[in-house]
């Protein structure tokens, strides 16, 4: 990050409520400049309306919202300078790619040659060169979304939002984009804010994610931080799969009631008879269930206290026929003390 | 039975299509398109200035009639009246769809579109009539005029020889509010259902990336709502060429077409020459819906 002492965007006890529903409920942020910062959330969590309260289409119910130490919380869009990368695109479809992309010079009177100069720059950033005068229904989804950003990048914004932008893409355009997105916002240097429901997604591309659960922000930290050591069961829950302990069972295995998180790739399947080292936390089960996935495999282990956890290998020599025939096999499970995150409750 | 006579269709949907299609094609090529065209062919025929007889020979004699003097000025004052009433109607129509089609409630829009609609529900020379009343020298109309001390204003209106008239009633004036009032639901439908259409996230986008509410209605609602506006001026615009009901009722000792037609084909018996006025409508539709297209609003349809 360039500049990581100024502060791009601050929310201070930022609320906004629809009606009786809490969408966001008192949400303290500091997004610093040049980040690529991820709200990252199921549906409904508040995460979109937090991006729109920053763009101006929204206003706090309560709190304020700052942009480089401006309070913008009662301007509108058009006196921020802000730019949004729109779930449906938002193209409009009377204008070719080249207008679409112009606008935001166009209302601001920018003359003519040095728009077509600025577009032809941005059409060659997304790697649409040649495309101006396509209209918007004439490209595909892809294509859509490269304009969609030159649209919002030829303004130079200090920050650009992008609402879940690679929604609509199929699974490999979207791998393709999330690292051209990242690549395009390392040339630029702006902030990038980017809304997802999709974990991977924002640990991908960010450098740090604030997961939202009902309109709270319920963990701030880097991808790594939110993977390996969730701060609550919910963000152990959304980050990835979780396997929670809590109550007698994680009394007798850490010597602490508190509800403890391990990911399944951290646990050992180890046989019955094995002896791990004193560092790591031991427990024996019966495999319940095995699914075979190819790259690796899933295990359903019953440990007791009846908890099933999930344990994952990778099929390193395993066979579908092994893996398959290991149901009802006793095993003992273990993983490192390091590995265990606790998440409260 | 009925399996083998579904299987037979099944096999061939072309001629499903077909045995769907010919009633309403046959309708449209014999009632309707066949209407016009005896109408085409009687506008050629003319009559007998002595017997009154139609005589069925193709001349162009009665279209001679159609541009005469008072005719033309028939036609120009059709014209004028369906151009002011279309842009009226295009003027209060807009903000309304607009309301309704971008900021009502799911609840408020369904009461809002009853409300505009509802006018159509009642016989269209009931409300005609009524309006007549309203407009009345003794209506209340001019009562609440009145009451606002603006009876001044209101004769200085009516003293225009070419608006004006002896009472609201009676005056190219009169016709114009009614015809507005009377077409308004055609112009706000289309319109509505156009912005309908139009994703609120382009108005969004078009203020995020600093146009302000007017420049998005220039550039981008205006434009996404232009084919509505079109549709809608179709109808005012042709429905006003054609009536002549609110003429009779409304209007002064000038002729607007449709009274012309009516009275060359009732009174006068000359079929010919109400058909060759007839032509007059169908071709400044014509020219209207050119015009339109040029201007781009079909493109999106």
């Amino acid at each position: 990050m360039n500049n990581s002492s100024v502060v791009a965007v601050r929310f201070d006890g930022v609320s906004r409520y629809f009606g009786e529903v809490r969408a966001v409920d008192q949400v303290d942020l500091k997004i610093q400049d040049g980040e690529f910062f991820s709200m990252l959330g199921p549906s409904g969590s508040g995460k979109t309306t937090c991006l729109r309260m920053i763009a101006g289409f929204d206003r706090p119910t309560a709190g304020r919202i700052h942009l480089y130490g401006q309070d913008v919380s009662g301007l509108p869009p058009y006196e921020r300078n802000v730019n949004t990368v729109f779930q449906d695109y938002a193209l409009f479809p009377h204008m070719n790619v080249g207008d679409n992309i112009a606008y935001g010079l166009m209302v601001k009177r920018v003359p003519k040659a040095e728009r077509m100069k600025r577009v032809e720059e941005m059409l060659e950033l997304v790697q649409l060169s040649g495309f101006a005068g396509r209209k918007p229904s004439q490209l595909s989804g892809g294509q859509r979304q490269r304009v969609a950003l030159a649209r919002a990048l030829i303004n130079h914004p200090k920050v650009l939002l992008l609402d879940e932008p690679l929604g609509a893409l199929d699974l490999k355009l979207r791998q393709q984009m999330q690292v051209e997105l990242k690549s395009i916002q390392k040339r630029v240097g702006i902030t990038f804010i980017f809304v997802t429901h999709d974990q991977e997604e924002a640990i991908t591309m960010s450098d740090r994610i604030a997961v939202f659960n009902q309109g709270r922000i319920e963990q701030i930290g880097s991808p790594a931080e939110i993977y390996e050591k969730p701060a609550s069961p919910f963000v152990a829950g959304f980050v990835g799969t979780s396997n929670l302990v809590g109550g007698e069972v994680a009394k007798r295995l850490t010597g602490s009631e508190q509800t403890f998180s391990v990911r399944p790739e951290k646990i050992h399947l180890g046989s019955a008879q094995d002896t791990p080292s004193p560092d790591m936390i031991v427990v024996d089960g019966v495999i319940r269930d095995v699914i075979y996935l190819g790259l690796y495999t899933r295990y359903l282990v019953e440990i007791e206290g009846g908890i099933d956890l999930v344990v994952v290998e990778q099929n390193l020599k395993t066979s579908s026929m092994e893996a398959l025939s290991a149901k009802g096999q006793k095993v003992k499970l273990s993983w490192h003390k390091d590995h265990v995150s606790r998440v409260g409750g | 039975m009925l399996n083998r006579i579904s299987t037979y269709f099944y096999q061939r949907p072309k001629l499903v299509l077909a045995l769907f299609l010919l009633p309403p094609m046959l309708y449209m090529a014999v009632v309707y398109l066949g209407s016009l065209f005896s109408l085409l062919i009687n506008s050629f025929y003319s009559i007998d200035d002595f017997t009154g007889l139609v005589i069925r020979e193709l001349t162009l004699k009665t279209y001679g009639q159609v541009f005469s003097p008072a005719n033309r000025e028939i036609f120009m004052r059709t014209a004028t009246m369906a151009a002011a009433v279309t842009v009226f109607d295009a003027l209060l129509a807009f903000p309304l769809a607009y309301y309704i089609a971008k900021f009502a409630s799911p609840r408020a829009k369904t009461w809002l579109i009853i409300a505009v609609t509802i006018p159509l529900w009642s016989s269209y020379l009931v409300r005609v009539y009524a309006w007549k009343l309203i407009l009345a020298k003794e209506g209340i109309l001019s009562w609440f005029i009145n009451l606002l001390r603006l009876d001044g204003a209101l004769e200085w209106l009516l003293s225009f020889p070419s608006i004006g008239g002896s009472s609201l009633a009676l005056s190219p004036i009169g016709m114009f509010i009614v015809f507005s009032y009377i077409w308004l639901p055609y112009m706000i439908i289309p319109i509505q259902t156009a912005l309908e259409r139009v994703p609120g996230s382009l108005l969004e986008a078009s203020s995020d990336l600093g146009a302000r509410p007017l420049q998005t209605f220039r550039t981008v609602i205006l434009p996404l709502a232009f084919p509505g506006v079109v549709a809608g001026s179709i109808f005012t615009f042709s429905l006003t060429l054609g009536d002549f009901i609110v003429p009779l009722s409304l209007g002064n000792s000038k002729f607007f077409i449709g009274q012309a037609v009516y009275s060359y084909q009732g009174t006068a018996g000359n079929i010919p020459l109400a058909a060759a006025m007839t032509m007059g409508p169908v071709v400044i539709m014509i020219v209207y819906l050119l015009v339109a297209r040029r201007l781009g609003a079909f493109d999106a349809l």
